[in-house]
């Protein structure tokens, strides 16, 4: 029961505090410890990004050894399963969870919202550092004896704590070490992300308001602080497990005639744990992905995205359905079938709202302006690719069709189609189109225009035929096939042309690292608003946004961030800020 | 979809009640909960998170105790004492238990004097939330120091399963690690509510914000927060 004072021309005054900035006094206080999200941002991104270049260097090894067993000297299996696990677990975890959230979380939310900072700047530096610290446990496992662990990025036990793995002496701890601190750090950013979105916003901004960009982000936030939960919980109890020789996961194992001292634990409980982490985990990634790619379709279709409320609400019912499917992971893991049953229901449920989103895009398209800009190309080719890799989800998704499937490579296409390709995707056309916000400078139209062929014609290279070997039955996380008969030459023929194409796709990455690099000093300025978009991070008080962000006064929301061509206005676009036009209708009715 | 007015419609329908004054706030500009401040905004969530680790924890005890093959040691066996040769079960449970419960109270009179500016007060009762959390902390120590006398392990105990000694030191360890760094924050903001730096607006050393007598809420919040997690443990762990 608030009554809403209001000010001058009928202003909501604001009820929320201004940030309390801190203002750095040093080099070292404004570029490395760093409060402001800005700031944290690039230094999220920059990381993220190194590390991802570390896990791509990874999978060219192993499809090196897939195509040609044997050529490379220093991979043997232990080697092989040591660069799977490694580059699995930098990928998810470490390079888009935080990029997504730790990267365009810390940048986006705050300027999409017109606030100063983030509300709690401090931890968010704080989290940034743990994330830091969390990576260089990581990779400080590739210098311990005994190298990282082996044990696969889903670290099932008993395998991942018993002889024969590798990395047993260390690597499997620096990782369960390396997961925990990333959590905790997470958990300090994600308050911040949370509490932002719902107490720091401007005036006039409602959460009906908020670009879906930062509707992603936020719900994937919230899902990141129920679902870490699980995965910390798994670490430490498997940690135990291996340190302190307790059974939590460990059933009564005979090794080579010798009783190991474990006994009675339960090895599922920890798939539990894990998928209860790992399914949210794959949305935690894909939401941010699909709110980013909606406001590219609409600022670079110059149209108003297609049923906002829908695709708010369905951001909100993937969020929440996504937290009871993860024993879809498990249906040959020895679970009773009527849970299968339950698991599969729920699973094709999520297909309701991911399609409801996928039709928006392209109601969104429909009849609109569409220009093939760099961050357009990618936003379209991720609709395609992530139809293409949800398609793929009905299959496995489903027990009878799961369980012939399972531990194929038709697994590792679906999920890097999905998770992989897709998101990535999305990440390169957010930096495309954000970069110049960044920076001031545009990047290389035709350096990207490389980038985005390259990319995305030879991803579907790479993972298109995956599927086929798949059905063929070929075998996943095998480090070879050797010499079986039963998979025809065709499997080695094409085996051999994913690894070329994977060779070429990474390579062509370097483009797009010099573009990154080149375009800081050489790029064509970029002005304020380059794409004429509507969002308030657009209309910044100058660009880069300086520290503050909004200059003096904090922007007053009108509107929503979708205003683009509408009928009788000046321009294409109307920015969220601009008061309500003469003639335009004052208010919906209540 | 045009929404172009300043003022929505959330406005006029903050003055009803019930849901749709929730639904209200939550369509209204700038702050989805009036008059929740950040700080306390972040507390509930951050706690909100931390109910799912030990929802995890505690399920995963109780997974392994439905699943193990060999007998679970008898709780009311186990932790007794043993006064006069009389055997108490349960005993120092229910002296932790009730000192922790306890040190609620103190906590929430300590919130009601801080609101009042009653620094003294203040201090002195969250000191004393502090002396009963360290207490409950020590009475702990004494427990696990007793049981490792008598042969409890994380990896075996002398009575039955081992998982028993697991669980026991990793959920117990876990809340009381929690207790413990409810009682360094007690004491560092007692300290801070002493000295007046809520009156003076003084700065904090890391984040140089100003304190208001909300974080004594804030830190009771997490207070009851650690006290209701006892509950579930003990009645899980202990009464079960």
């Amino acid at each position: 029961m608030v009554d809403v004072p209001l000010g001058v021309a009928g202003v909501p005054l604001a009820e929320v505090e201004d940030v309390e900035l801190y203002h750095p006094k040093s080099w070292l206080t404004h570029y490395v410890f760093s409060q402001d999200a800005k700031i944290i941002a690039v230094q999220y991104s920059v990381t993220a990004l190194s590390i991802g270049l570390v896990a791509l260097m990874l999978s060219w090894l192993m499809r090196l050894q897939l195509a040609f067993p044997g050529a490379l000297s220093f991979i043997d299996a232990d080697a092989y399963y040591q660069l799977i696990t490694m580059h699995g677990m930098m990928m998810v975890v470490y390079v888009l969870t935080a990029l997504f959230l730790g990267g365009f979380g810390n940048y986006l939310i705050p300027l999409m919202l017109g606030a100063r900072d983030m509300v709690f700047p401090y931890a968010n530096m704080l989290s940034f550092w743990f994330y830091l610290l969390a990576v260089v446990v990581l990779f400080a496992s590739f210098a311990v004896p005994g190298g990282p662990t082996g044990a696969g990025w889903t670290l099932y036990p008993p395998q991942s704590i018993t002889a024969g793995t590798p990395g047993l002496a260390w690597g499997i701890v620096m990782m369960l070490v390396s997961l925990m601190i990333f959590i905790i750090g997470f958990t300090m950013g994600g308050l911040n992300y949370v509490v932002t979105v719902l107490q720091g916003r401007t005036r006039g901004m409602t959460l009906m308001r908020m670009p879906l960009t930062v509707w992603g982000i936020f719900t994937a936030s919230v899902m990141a602080l129920l679902a870490f939960p699980a995965l910390f919980v798994g670490a430490v109890m498997m940690l135990f497990d291996r340190l302190l020789g307790t059974s939590f996961f460990m059933p009564e194992i005979i090794e080579q005639g010798a009783r190991l001292p474990y006994g009675g634990g339960s090895p599922i409980l920890f798939q539990h744990l894990f998928w209860f982490f790992g399914h949210p985990e794959v949305y935690i990634v894909a939401l941010p992905a699909f709110g980013i790619v909606s406001d590219l379709i609409s600022v670079h279709a110059r149209r108003n995205i297609f049923g906002y409320r829908m695709m708010v609400w369905a951001i909100v019912a993937i969020g929440a359905l996504s937290f009871v499917v993860w024993a879809h992971h498990m249906y040959v893991s020895g679970m009773n079938p009527y849970f299968g049953f339950f698991f599969a229901t729920t699973t094709l449920i999520i297909a309701i709202p991911t399609a409801i989103k996928v039709y928006n895009w392209v109601l969104t398209l429909w009849r609109g302006d569409i220009h093939l800009t760099t961050p357009m190309l990618f936003a379209l080719a991720f609709i395609v690719t992530f139809v293409n890799g949800g398609l793929t989800g009905l299959f496995l998704g489903n027990v009878v069709v799961d369980v012939p499937l399972s531990d194929t490579m038709f697994v590792v296409a679906h999920f890097h189609m999905v998770m992989g390709v897709a998101p990535i995707l999305v990440i390169f056309g957010a930096i495309y189109h954000w970069y110049p916000k960044v920076t001031g400078r545009l990047l290389s139209v035709p350096l990207g225009q490389f980038h985005f062929w390259v990319t995305f014609l030879g991803a579907y290279l790479i993972f298109f035929p995956m599927h086929y070997l798949g059905l063929m039955g070929v075998p996943r996380r095998y480090y070879e096939m050797g010499e079986t008969a039963i998979y025809p030459p065709s499997a080695h023929d094409l085996n051999i042309f994913i690894t070329v194409m994977a060779l070429l796709v990474g390579a062509a990455q370097l483009a797009f690292v010099f573009n990154l690099i080149w375009s800081l000093r050489h790029g064509r300025p970029a002005g304020g608003n380059p794409w004429r978009a509507c969002s308030l991070e657009w209309q910044t008080s100058a660009t880069p946004p300086p520290h503050g962000n909004f200059g003096k006064e904090l922007p007053v929301v009108y509107r929503w961030a979708y205003d683009y061509n509408v009928p009788g206005a000046p321009e294409d676009f109307i920015p969220q800020n601009q008061p309500p036009l003469a003639g335009e209708i004052a208010s919906r009715a209540p | 979809m045009v929404q172009i007015s300043l003022r929505n419609e959330a406005d006029e329908a903050r003055h009803s009640s019930g849901l749709a004054s929730i639904a209200a706030d939550l369509s209204s500009d700038q702050r989805a909960f009036k008059n929740v401040s950040w700080g306390k905004a972040m507390m509930w969530i951050f706690l909100l998170s931390d109910t799912f680790v030990f929802s995890c924890f505690l399920i995963s005890y109780m997974t392994a105790r439905m699943s193990t093959t060999v007998p679970w040691p008898n709780p009311s066996e186990v932790f007794a004492l043993e006064i006069g040769g009389t055997s108490f079960p349960l005993l120092l449970i229910a002296i932790m238990t009730f000192v922790l419960i306890s040190s609620s109270g103190t906590m929430a009179m300590a919130v009601n004097y801080g609101y009042r500016r009653d620094r003294v007060t203040t201090a002195v009762l969250m000191l004393a939330t502090a002396a009963l959390g360290a207490a409950f902390v020590g009475m702990q120590a004494f427990e696990w120091t007793k049981l490792i006398h008598e042969g409890v392990r994380p990896w075996e105990n002398p009575w039955g399963a081992a998982q028993f000694g697991s669980s026991f030191f990793m959920i117990t360890g876990f809340h009381g690690t929690h207790v413990t760094f409810g009682v360094i924050f007690l004491i560092v903001i007692a300290r801070k509510v002493l000295r007046g730096d809520f009156d003076t607006g003084r700065r904090g050393f890391f984040t140089s914000r100003k304190g208001s007598y909300e974080s004594v809420e804030i830190m009771g919040l997490y207070w009851h927060f650690v006290d209701l997690v006892w509950v579930f443990i003990f009645a899980f762990f202990y009464l079960w």
